[in-house]
């Protein structure tokens, strides 16, 4: 879709992950057994026909460099468009801009050389497997300056504080955006703007001494711009804590809701890796639980997410954990209700137990 | 230049693996729970540092093209050598299928050459195994030698059903047997051969010539090099190496997979395997489910039932109440609820309806079936499937 560009805006995302976060950026923390977080927004927009796509990212993006590498995993890897990670490197002695409107000023030629005449923007932390062709549709049928992305969730939760919610009329246009705490209609983080309305805000925001784009430019701005709203049905989940990131995987063991999301349309795209395919030993004993490939498993596994290249040895037993790539878990081990980052190792006979309102985490390469 | 070419023939039909092979090359064949045959060898050649490789395609190559691809998954997309893949041509002079595994090599002759290459080391796609080439290319230089053949020792007993290497003390081959009926050695030739390429080159112009040869390594090659008193060594390795040539011994292979010490190891991170990987989430094990001493890949959903010693490629799915036990299911397969198989191979896309029971008695081959063999119930247990 040429018509159409991708930018993932991760400056501003607010967060409480505390140790998965110490090393990485929000985005690539992992999830569900195989994927980043950024992978959900990545896949939409990829399977939106969209063939550029670019990343704000300010800190702590060594891992996502890592994971994203060329994007050839998400067919990214082209001499035209592509991706293109867009790390702070300012070298303008003019510049005045601040917060995220540095990315945009900095980076006009991504927006400029480009053909498109409309930008998908996105975060991270909305979670679902879709694409937006019928939102981007929805939005050239209305005749719209921006398009909003909204989703009504059944039931209030924690995580859904921190996002704006949605005030719209019968027809679907925006009159207010809000931090109303209990307003269903949840602001996904996705919207479509038309491209030079967005450099033309970007302008207006620098010119008055803003530093969010999406307050400053587009909610402030609710009167003066054509504001619609789409409204999502899809299955979703919004992570932007541990709390929440550990019930959003630990709900991916409801068959239903694993199925709800990865067996849509499109499968979700990550790094491959070269694992060989999941080892059950003779004392495996699994239930209930999510694995990913190169794991070797001679214990008792219950209502657990296993990552890539984890090993548990006999004896042991996990329990509503979350376990991230490559951990090693020895003889005789308990573990239950706890976050293990990557590469950690629990040596023989440890007992780890966490409340299921606060999971036990611990961080990457620790051993205990 | 290069200083060694890898020559990959993967060509063959593998009549013996019936069904399996019916259309599709043997080295295409899933193996090992996300894996292709072929996928061993090229990772061999990208675990030794052989980034130059010719694939000879011929018997059914479109999965095989397909999988092979650009050859990213094994760090064969260069400009600077990499893989291709070489399929029988017709040029100004005429052209032809490729007659034997030396024909083949004679008929790309061009393919080498513009590699300069000092060492040409020519491999099958039919065998799973972990192996080093640097290891041999090292000896064949350190022997000077014209020829370096990989060997493997095998059983006495057995030494009847492989081409047998008889060599010195020094493993130097002074005689090549194809299944002696009364073996003077028991080193099996592998079909991994090492040639100094201006020696190779000049046999196989000359067996081209010859109207009786069957242009064969094994058959006429070898053979007239050692007529001519060439130095041709027998390089020994030592490891898993299995010839995947028949239904049972492709499930023996598979099989060897879940040993507790099994001497093929796929999770060695020292010598991955590497093969084309898919988008799959990972797999569900629901509560009522049991899983022990098997493999299981991405995209599964086990729903119920008991797996045990059996092999699930990606995206199968197993209902409530089935037992599956020492069977390979390639992917996509579906099993009912309450289904039994025992000893089956069942292959991509199968859907298994309720209830179907199939079991091999331990003693016969496994079963191998497809949907249309499972419509029209022509399975025959223990036999040939078709």
């Amino acid at each position: 879709m040429k018509r159409l560009m991708g930018l993932i805006n991760l400056d501003h995302e607010h967060h409480l992950f505390n140790e998965l976060t110490y090393f990485r950026n929000s985005a690539s923390i992992p999830f569900a057994g195989r994927y980043r977080l950024i992978d959900f927004t990545l896949s939409n927009i990829v399977n939106t026909g969209i063939e550029e796509v670019a990343i704000f990212v300010r800190n702590k993006y060594r891992s996502l460099l890592d994971h994203l590498g060329t994007g050839e995993n998400w067919d990214l890897n082209r001499r035209n468009g592509g991706l293109f990670i867009l790390p702070p490197d300012w070298n303008d002695p003019s510049d005045k801009s601040k917060g995220d409107l540095q990315f945009f000023h900095n980076n006009r030629d991504y927006f400029h050389r480009s053909n498109a005449e409309y930008v998908l923007i996105s975060g991270s932390q909305f979670i679902t497997n879709t694409d937006y062709k019928e939102a981007f549709q929805f939005h050239l049928d209305r005749g719209a300056d921006v398009t909003l992305i909204s989703t009504q969730v059944e039931k209030l939760l924690p995580e859904h504080e921190r996002f704006f919610k949605v005030e719209a009329d019968d027809l679907g246009w925006v009159k207010n955006i809000t931090n109303d705490k209990h307003n269903p209609l949840i602001f996904t983080g996705v919207y479509i703007i038309n491209k030079e309305l967005l450099m033309k805000l970007v302008d207006e925001c620098i010119a008055y001494h803003k530093d969010h784009f999406f307050v400053h430019g587009v909610a402030e701005k609710i009167n003066q711009l054509k504001i619609q709203n789409y409204r999502y049905r899809g299955y979703s989940a919004f992570i932007n804590s541990i709390e929440s990131y550990y019930r959003q995987n630990m709900k991916l063991l409801c068959l239903e809701d694993y199925e709800k999301l990865f067996y849509q349309k499109h499968l979700v795209r990550t790094k491959i890796s070269n694992n060989p395919s999941v080892q059950y030993k003779k004392h495996a004993q699994v239930n209930r639980s999510i694995l990913a490939n190169g794991c070797v498993i001679n214990g008792k596994i219950e209502g657990s997410i296993l990552f890539r290249g984890v090993e548990v040895h006999k004896g042991s037993s996990i329990k509503n954990s979350i376990i991230m790539q490559r951990c090693t878990i020895e003889e005789d081990v308990y573990l239950e209700n706890v976050i293990l980052d990557k590469d950690v190792q629990i040596t023989k006979g440890q007992r780890l137990i966490g409340s299921p309102d606060k999971p036990f985490v611990v961080a990457k390469r620790q051993v205990i | 230049m290069k200083e060694c070419v890898g020559m990959l023939l993967a060509g063959g039909e593998g009549k013996r693996l019936g069904l399996l092979t019916h259309d599709l090359a043997k080295p295409a064949v899933p193996f090992g729970g996300k894996y292709r045959i072929i996928d061993f060898t090229l990772s061999n050649c990208t675990n030794s540092s052989i980034f130059t490789v010719g694939v000879l395609t011929q018997y059914s190559p479109l999965e095989l093209t397909k999988h092979i691809g650009n050859g990213q998954p094994w760090e064969m997309n260069r400009s600077d050598g990499g893989i291709t893949i070489l399929s029988p041509y017709t040029a100004k002079h005429g052209g032809d299928w490729y007659s034997g595994t030396a024909d083949a090599i004679y008929q790309n002759i061009h393919f080498i050459e513009q590699y300069n290459p000092k060492y040409v080391l020519v491999m099958s796609g039919d065998h799973i195994y972990q192996m080093d080439y640097q290891q041999l290319l090292k000896q064949h230089k350190e022997m000077k030698a014209d020829a370096t053949i990989s060997v493997i020792e095998v059983p006495w007993k057995e030494a009847s059903r492989f081409g047998i290497l008889n060599t010195n003390e020094k493993l130097k081959i002074y005689e090549f047997e194809e299944k002696p009926k009364q073996p003077k050695n028991n080193l099996a030739s592998m079909g991994i051969y090492v040639f100094t390429w201006e020696v190779l080159k000049r046999y196989l112009i000359k067996d081209a010539q010859l109207s009786t040869s069957s242009h064969d390594f094994g058959k006429d090659i070898i053979p007239a090099m050692l007529h001519d008193g060439l130095k041709l060594y027998a390089f020994k390795f030592q490891g898993y190496w299995k010839d995947v040539g028949t239904i049972q011994s492709y499930w023996e292979a598979n099989m060897d997979l879940l040993k507790e010490d099994s001497e093929l190891d796929l999770d060695n991170k020292k010598w991955r395997i590497y093969t084309n990987n898919s988008h799959f989430p990972p797999q569900f094990i629901c509560g009522s489910a049991t899983v022990k001493n098997s493999i299981v890949n991405d995209g599964c959903k086990i729903l119920g039932g008991g797996i045990e010693k059996s092999i699930l490629f990606r995206d199968v799915e197993i209902q409530k109440d089935a037992v599956v036990t020492q069977s390979i299911l390639h992917s996509g397969v579906k099993v009912g609820r309450k289904c039994v198989l025992e000893k089956v191979i069942v292959m991509e896309n199968t859907i298994i309806p309720d209830g179907t029971h199939i079991v091999a008695a331990s003693s016969d081959d496994p079963v191998v079936i497809n949907q249309e063999i499972l419509e029209q119930k022509t399975y025959v247990i223990g036999g040939e499937n078709r």
